[in-house]
């Protein structure tokens, strides 16, 4: 048996040659945890040889909550709750993914209205995720202006939200067996504006930052990830497809009204930098239209099928579903006795946590300036690493 | 509590019929048994030193090619003293998920780690053993990885206390 439990101290120890030149020399130095672009509190030790990276050891912990320990005393109407704080930026998605495991495992069909205004709302959440990553793209890059434009359309989409949720961060708006609410009468009208005055700022955004010569010269063949490595490496979402995988959950296992509507998956080429990017922008596109495709057509029926007053309970064994949020897969196991109504173990198969581990391949031989563009092109949201 | 206090339509589901790809699986004759609980997905169980044989070949052989461990996670069995390890494989090209159970003792929850079959499996195995404490045998950088180094006991286990814990008191209703 050979079972060995290091610690940091002992992984980032550098045996001390005496006669070493000083430029030979290797040596370990802390990125974070409180670094601009980190984009929160990751830490990552690098491995350096002069400027070149040679190993990035990612360091995590410093917000975990304990979400799945506290899964397993709370029930599932009471755990989506605890979900929107884990990707902020996709919190639809994530309430989404426990009420579809619920409904899977009561079996609950649910009806039109309901698949309709949730593929919408996940859509608009997905549209806006992605705009501020374009934002803090820019930033990372020295580009201080899609920031700011980044935030500024950002904020159509989060009005929206709490027009109609309450809420710009944390949603809690899909529940199981339906949602908190029905959408606010003016939801339609706003969306369509949104969505004629989103359109053109997409193409802005690619006058403004796509041809920028900085932006070209930093992103294309850096970072490189092939296919399969990729896959090996569990990386899901916009990374994935970038390396050339046209792997979408929308279109593979269609959930929601994803079956009826047209769309088309983009698909980088080489696994860059820049391929990241592209699939992104161009994602946001695709997500426009299918807004603008089901946004008409909101048939009318009941927006909660589960009586909120009765107790849910799944029935005994093991259950996992998964979609697809703006970074990637999020799966959720509940583990259920049959008894209870709450889970026995509940476990969520963040996208972030599976793709952060990229970061090591793709830096490797690169240097600490094309870090900063692989960690922001993977658009890491840290809160979901470390759950 | 009542029945009427539960959601109706949701007694017990039914195990789903044996499909094509748990049969081929067994006939692979790598002591792989039909999953005992009830999943949502094919799911086959093995004993944990037939493990790392079996994903193998579910990896390699291009008739299944799961190319993608999607989760990797642990539940604690307390009742029965066991650990369950549960793999969700994923095949790319079939498009496929099968599950693989893995049943280990608690009090030595070793098991073969195969970080050499999906890279990601080594950071999904960290998780697991900072968590719940399983020793994956082989594994190539076992240490915590979201509490310190010096933690005492695994969180995730049911019997786990320590002095900063809140005891829940269940609410009459």
């Amino acid at each position: 048996m050979s079972v060995t439990i290091t610690s940091l101290s002992e992984r980032i120890r550098i045996p001390e040659t005496a006669d070493s030149p000083l430029d030979t020399q290797e040596y370990f130095i802390n990125m974070g945890p409180q670094h601009p672009a980190t984009h929160g509190v990751l830490r990552l030790m690098l491995k350096l040889n002069g400027e070149t990276v040679q190993e990035v050891i990612p360091v995590l912990g410093y917000i975990h909550r304990g979400i799945e320990k506290i899964g397993e005393s709370v029930n599932y109407r009471q755990f989506v709750h605890l979900t929107d704080r884990m990707d902020y930026l996709s919190a639809m998605m994530n309430n989404w993914v426990v009420a579809m495991v619920v409904e899977k495992a009561t079996k609950t069909e649910l009806n039109d209205r309901i698949q309709y205004v949730r593929t919408i709302l996940a859509e608009l959440e997905r549209i806006q995720s992605h705009m501020l990553w374009w934002g803090v793209l820019g930033m990372d890059l020295g580009a201080f202006t899609p920031f700011l434009y980044g935030f500024r359309d950002r904020e159509i989409i989060t009005d929206i939200f709490e027009e109609t949720v309450g809420c710009r961060l944390t949603m809690n708006f899909i529940q199981p067996g339906g949602l908190m609410a029905d959408i606010h009468p003016n939801f339609v009208k706003r969306v369509k504006e949104a969505m004629t005055y989103v359109k053109p700022k997409i193409d802005e955004y690619e006058e403004l930052l796509s041809g920028n010569v900085i932006l070209q010269e930093r992103t294309r063949n850096i970072g490189i990830l092939p296919a399969d490595e990729a896959i090996s490496l569990g990386v899901t979402g916009p990374p994935l497809r970038a390396s050339g995988v046209p792997y979408d959950l929308r279109k593979v296992e269609p959930y929601g009204v994803y079956d009826k509507v047209e769309f088309r998956t983009a698909v980088g080429t080489v696994g860059d930098c820049w391929d990241r990017y592209w699939v992104r922008v161009e994602e946001m596109r695709q997500s426009v239209k299918i807004v603008e495709q089901l946004i008409d057509n909101i048939p009318e029926g009941k927006t909660m099928l589960m009586k909120p007053a009765k107790k849910i309970i799944i029935p005994k064994g093991v259950f996992y579903s998964n979609l697809e949020t703006a970074r990637g897969i999020l799966g959720i196991l509940i583990a259920s006795d049959g008894v209870s109504d709450k889970p026995v173990r509940i476990h969520m198969r963040s996208p972030n946590y599976n793709n952060l581990w990229a970061v090591d391949r793709i830096s490797r031989g690169s240097r600490v300036g094309d870090l900063v563009a692989n960690v922001s092109s993977l658009d890491l949201v840290v809160p979901d690493i470390d759950r | 509590m009542s029945t009427s206090d539960i959601i109706p339509g949701t007694p017990v589901n039914e195990p789903l019929p044996q499909s094509e790809l748990v049969k081929s699986i067994l006939a692979l004759d790598l002591r792989a048994a039909p999953y005992e609980g009830n999943a949502d997905c094919p799911a086959v169980q093995v004993p944990v030193d037939g493990l790392l044989k079996l994903l193998t070949k579910l990896r390699r052989d291009p008739e299944f090619n799961f190319d993608m461990l999607s989760s990797h996670t642990a539940v604690d069995r307390l009742e029965q003293n066991v650990f369950e390890l549960v793999y969700y494989l994923y095949s790319l090209t079939k498009q496929k998920r099968l599950l693989v159970s893995v049943l280990i003792p608690r009090d030595n929850p070793v098991a073969p780690t195969c970080s050499g079959i999906w890279k990601i499996a080594e950071w999904q195995e960290r998780e697991v053993y900072d968590l719940f404490g399983v020793c994956y045998d082989g594994h190539p950088d076992l240490r915590r990885v979201f509490l310190e180094d010096d933690w005492q006991g695994f969180p995730l286990r049911k019997d786990y206390h320590d002095d900063f814990m809140l005891t829940r008191e269940p609410i009459e209703s």
